[in-house]
């Protein structure tokens, strides 16, 4: 006999996420979801980032690696909570996996939580982990040809960084051709360029963030 | 390899199902999969293998359906299949277009016993 079902087949994981949104909601906390290639520069960012913001915003920092704390002992030694968790193996944070470490947080006392994903393109883009936002962080020497073969996340987040414009001169990433390739796949995206080594575009980053945590605790 | 996880999403949909269904053996699970998906099918049907053994749904078939990638243009009501990833509308170049189907990751039905 046939059974009709028509279920999601990652409904669980959504259902868990809903679930962790409402926990941010509650505690008045913009949570930004970043993923990107291994080696794309979301550490490094992530400093820049605590550097400028952390005396304006209380931030907290969760690390998906697959078995080590290198990123988060560099988090740590900029003196703002950092939660590691280890995925041992598995290519992507899922919602169940941040609802566990959740309460290691003071989330009371929060307004920015930023989970750094397990480096690769594509499996972060499926899982939801009750995120407000994420952001794609793709850096120049992957290829200006990325964003048409990972779409999805480029689809799914709000903002866009291209990291590492520094080396520009020395690839051939055609700056406008991506650009055109990730407005056209996500008409509004805002696309931000930086470059963690010369301080370049982190400001306009910041300020994008700062934004965003206004925005969602006026309502 | 989020293949895995899917597996595991698909095995407990279909246990459930087959459970308030009275089944003993499911023979077939059909999935919808939108063309807007990163799914490695091969690796979902051998991470699934992997997991239905033992099962009520050991050497299930699993039938996939794909799903295309159709948008809806808010602006003047345009839809159609999205080509090249470019959501902006063939129509009139507005960017207000919704995903209609494409993003499915669904079990559609199950054939039991
Ligand atoms: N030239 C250059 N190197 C960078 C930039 N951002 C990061 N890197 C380097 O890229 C490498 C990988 O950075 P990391 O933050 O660990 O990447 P993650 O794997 O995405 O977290 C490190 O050696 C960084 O110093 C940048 O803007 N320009
Ligand atoms: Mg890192
Ligand atoms: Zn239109």
């Amino acid at each position: 006999m046939e059974v009709s079902v028509m279920e999601d087949i990652l409904g669980g994981n959504d259902k868990i996420a809903a679930e962790n949104a409402q926990i941010f909601k509650n505690n008045n906390i913009f949570a930004l979801n970043i993923i990107g290639s291994p080696g794309a520069g979301k550490t490094t960012l992530l400093e820049k980032t605590i550097g400028k913001l952390k005396k304006s915003l209380n931030m907290a920092i969760i690390e998906g690696d697959l078995f080590t704390s290198k990123d988060a002992d560099r988090i740590a030694s900029h003196e703002i909570p950092v939660i590691q968790i280890n995925t041992s193996g598995g290519c992507h944070l899922d919602a169940a996996m941040v609802q566990k470490v959740l309460p290691q947080l003071n989330l009371a006392e929060l307004d920015l939580v930023i989970i750094e994903n397990v480096g690769n393109l594509v499996c972060p883009a499926e899982f939801n982990i009750g995120e407000d936002s994420k952001a794609a962080v793709l850096s120049i020497t992957e290829g200006d040809d990325k964003p048409l073969k990972y779409p999805l996340i480029f689809k799914e987040a709000a903002v866009s960084i291209l990291n590492k414009v520094d080396i520009l001169p020395f690839t051939n990433f055609d700056m406008a051709s991506a650009k055109n390739d990730i407005t056209c796949l996500h008409p509004g995206i805002e696309i931000i360029e930086t470059s963690c080594q010369q301080e370049s575009g982190i400001d306009e980053w910041c300020k994008w963030l700062e934004n965003a945590v206004k925005s969602k605790q006026n309502g | 390899m989020h293949e895995m996880a899917m597996a595991e999403g698909i095995m407990d949909i279909v246990k459930d199902y087959a459970e308030k269904n009275n089944a003993v053996k499911v023979h077939t699970i059909s999935l919808l999969i939108g063309e807007m998906t990163g799914v490695v099918v091969d690796s979902l049907e051998f991470c699934f293998k992997a997991l239905s053994k033992g099962t009520i749904a050991e050497n299930a078939e699993i039938k996939l359906k794909n799903v295309p990638l159709v948008g809806h243009c808010n602006d003047c009501n345009w839809q159609g299949h999205i080509e090249n990833y470019n959501f902006f509308c063939p129509h009139c170049k507005s960017g207000h277009m919704d995903i209609i189907s494409g993003r499915e990751l669904r079990v559609e039905y199950l054939e039991v016993d």
